[in-house]
């Protein structure tokens, strides 16, 4: 790697970090407004335009009130909680590949911090080890509700992890590789994005990540009418403010990692005509680029497209109870991904490519026929 | 008793396969938020746009005049009394030859004084005004003071000017307060 190449790298690098804090940042201000325009309000609109200064105001005020440490709180462990959070949250985007390649004086450098050829094993490893920030937290607080919610999320992000990782596997069956890389590469036409290959491994992908986020409706360890908070209880100033902001980090990667798995990456239906369009009347090298910017630029459209879904359905759905959430991780979404793991895995021997639509489909009628057979619900207007 | 129809008698009966799926329900309240999404938002953007708050809203005090531009006010001290907060003082002064044209009745207040600190805008005052003089307006609120030797009004802000008449307008066409210059900003 000479120096050119080092530069673009750092360039590209750096980049990706900047995107990572700036998207999080402004996905606070997009939370509010989104929460309030599902419930008929305005949202923040005080501070500059359209209120797009309250992210810098909110920063302030985190940063200006009272640090406090609580004395009989373990001190290191207390700061180091949300310091492991962020830094845990920040890693795991520098696998993903957020566009094709960039090509500059004879050199080609891919859209990506690094390329690793196991990306996916990489992902799962630090999102895995953001457990730690909330469990060191909650428990250096020495406060038994933030205890609780730690071993909360814990339990919960173990649960969800399996299910998890069960859902993917069955995309490495597909690919044959765990480099993102690959995995985009095999999605290049529309009709073989693993979300039509993979409906249901895409579902459960889907709810995994929500949980893994600690997002509603599996936000119970920092669920505020049992817990006060729940690990964050003790936490003020910048250190809640890093506990709440890796985890808009990490509700951004997981929204790059759900497009780079399940909606083709960078890739976007017409894409290698409007590439070979734009070779043609730019010249091979510009040309290349421009259209290396516009696939960056459909990946980030489907990354915000899923950053609302998540402040969608916070905004929609109550929170699960603790038995319901083991329940469903548990008894439904496990069970579920194994058997999408074993269907994938015959379509794959007799060359079925869309075997999983079986299991929707079966899971429809088996629904739809059960709903009918239900006894009617009698609703009656409540007497008193 | 029944306030809507809309209530609807719990069930505990056994969830469906599909209801025990969650998704059709997910899906349903994801829709139901969605139109949400693109309602009209009702909310009043307050200090630039102001709601019109009826013709019963107990704002500004105002000393009326009557119709030929005389002081109503006798300075009976009736709305002294009838304040419950204590914020009305007042000076009677004997009405000399040649102020008829300034004051209605023989009598009338050379002092008249409200503490707005004090005030609580029940409008005691203008119930208990045998003359019609003290009224609360409805389409004025007092300005924010910041300053201590800004709370006590004397008639200089009281009495209504001669060419800013106060009529309690009942007019139901009227949507926001009539008198704000921000009227021109309201959507």
């Amino acid at each position: 790697m000479d120096l050119t190449e080092l530069i673009i790298k750092s360039l590209i690098i750096l980049a990706i970090f900047g995107i990572t804090l700036l998207i999080a940042t402004y996905s606070t201000y997009a939370e509010r407004k989104v929460a309030a325009f599902l419930q008929d309000r305005l949202g923040p609109n005080r501070a500059g335009p359209f209120g797009l200064f309250q992210p810098l105001a909110d920063a302030v005020k985190m940063f200006l009130k009272e640090d406090f440490i609580p004395a009989q709180a373990n001190k290191w462990l207390f700061i180091i909680g949300p310091c492991l959070s962020m830094l845990t949250a920040l890693m795991a985007s520098a696998v993903i590949p957020f566009g094709d390649s960039i090509k500059y004086d004879g050199h080609t450098v891919a859209v990506q911090g690094i390329e690793v050829n196991i990306g996916v094993l990489y992902i799962f490893g630090v999102v895995s080890l953001g457990v730690y920030g909330l469990m060191v937290g909650g428990w250096a607080s020495n406060n038994k509700f933030s205890l609780l919610g730690a071993i909360r999320a814990a339990s919960q992000n173990i649960s969800y992890e399996i299910s998890l990782g069960f859902s993917i596997i069955a995309i490495l069956m597909m690919t044959g590789s765990l480099s993102l890389q690959h995995i985009v590469a095999e999605q290049s036409s529309f009709l073989e994005w693993n979300v039509f290959t993979q409906p249901l491994g895409f579902v459960i992908f889907l709810t995994c990540a929500f949980a893994e986020c600690n997002r509603t409706p599996f936000d119970l360890p920092e669920c505020e009418t049992e817990l006060i908070g729940g690990y964050h209880t003790e936490y003020s100033s910048m250190k809640l403010g890093f506990y709440l902001f890796s985890e808009y980090i990490n509700m951004f990667v997981s929204s790059a990692v759900i497009s780079t798995l399940y909606f083709g990456g960078f890739h976007y239906p017409g894409m290698d005509w409007v590439s070979n369009a734009l070779t043609g009347s730019l010249g091979a090298v510009a040309g290349h680029n421009v259209a290396t910017l516009i696939g960056v630029g459909s990946l980030f459209t489907k990354i915000f497209f899923f950053i609302f879904f998540f402040m969608w359905v916070r905004w929609t759905l109550p929170r699960f109870r603790y038995d319901q959430l083991m329940n469903l991780g548990w008894k439904s979404l496990i069970p579920l991904s194994i058997l999408n793991i074993v269907v994938t895995g015959a379509g794959l021997l007799f060359n079925i490519k869309y075997a999983p639509w079986l299991i929707v489909v079966v899971m429809v009628v088996l629904g739809a026929t059960n709903a009918i057979k239900a006894p009617r619900r009698r609703v009656v207007p409540q007497q008193s | 008793m029944q306030l809507t129809n809309r209530s609807k008698q719990v069930s505990y009966k056994e969830m469906t396969l599909a209801e025990r799926m969650y998704l059709p329900a997910i899906i349903n309240g994801l829709a139901i938020t969605m139109s949400h999404f693109f309602k009209k938002k009702p909310t009043i953007q307050y200090p630039e746009v102001k709601r019109y708050l009826g013709p019963v809203f107990r704002g500004h005090h105002v000393l009326k005049r009557d119709e030929e531009g005389r002081e109503r006010c006798t300075a009976c001290g009736l709305c002294a009394v009838a304040c419950p907060a204590e914020a009305i003082s007042m000076v009677a002064a004997e009405r000399t030859k040649g102020e008829e044209k300034l004051y209605r009745e023989e009598k009338y207040a050379a002092v008249y004084e409200i503490n707005m600190l004090r005030c609580i805008f029940c409008g005691l005052c203008e119930e208990a005004c045998p003359k019609q003089a003290v009224y609360l307006r409805h389409d004025r609120m007092v300005p924010i003071f910041t300053e201590r030797d800004q709370v006590i009004y004397g008639k200089d802000r009281l009495v209504e000017k001669d060419n800013d008449r106060y009529v309690r307008i009942n007019n139901p066409e009227v949507k926001a307060t009539p008198t704000e210059p921000s009227l021109s900003r309201a959507k």
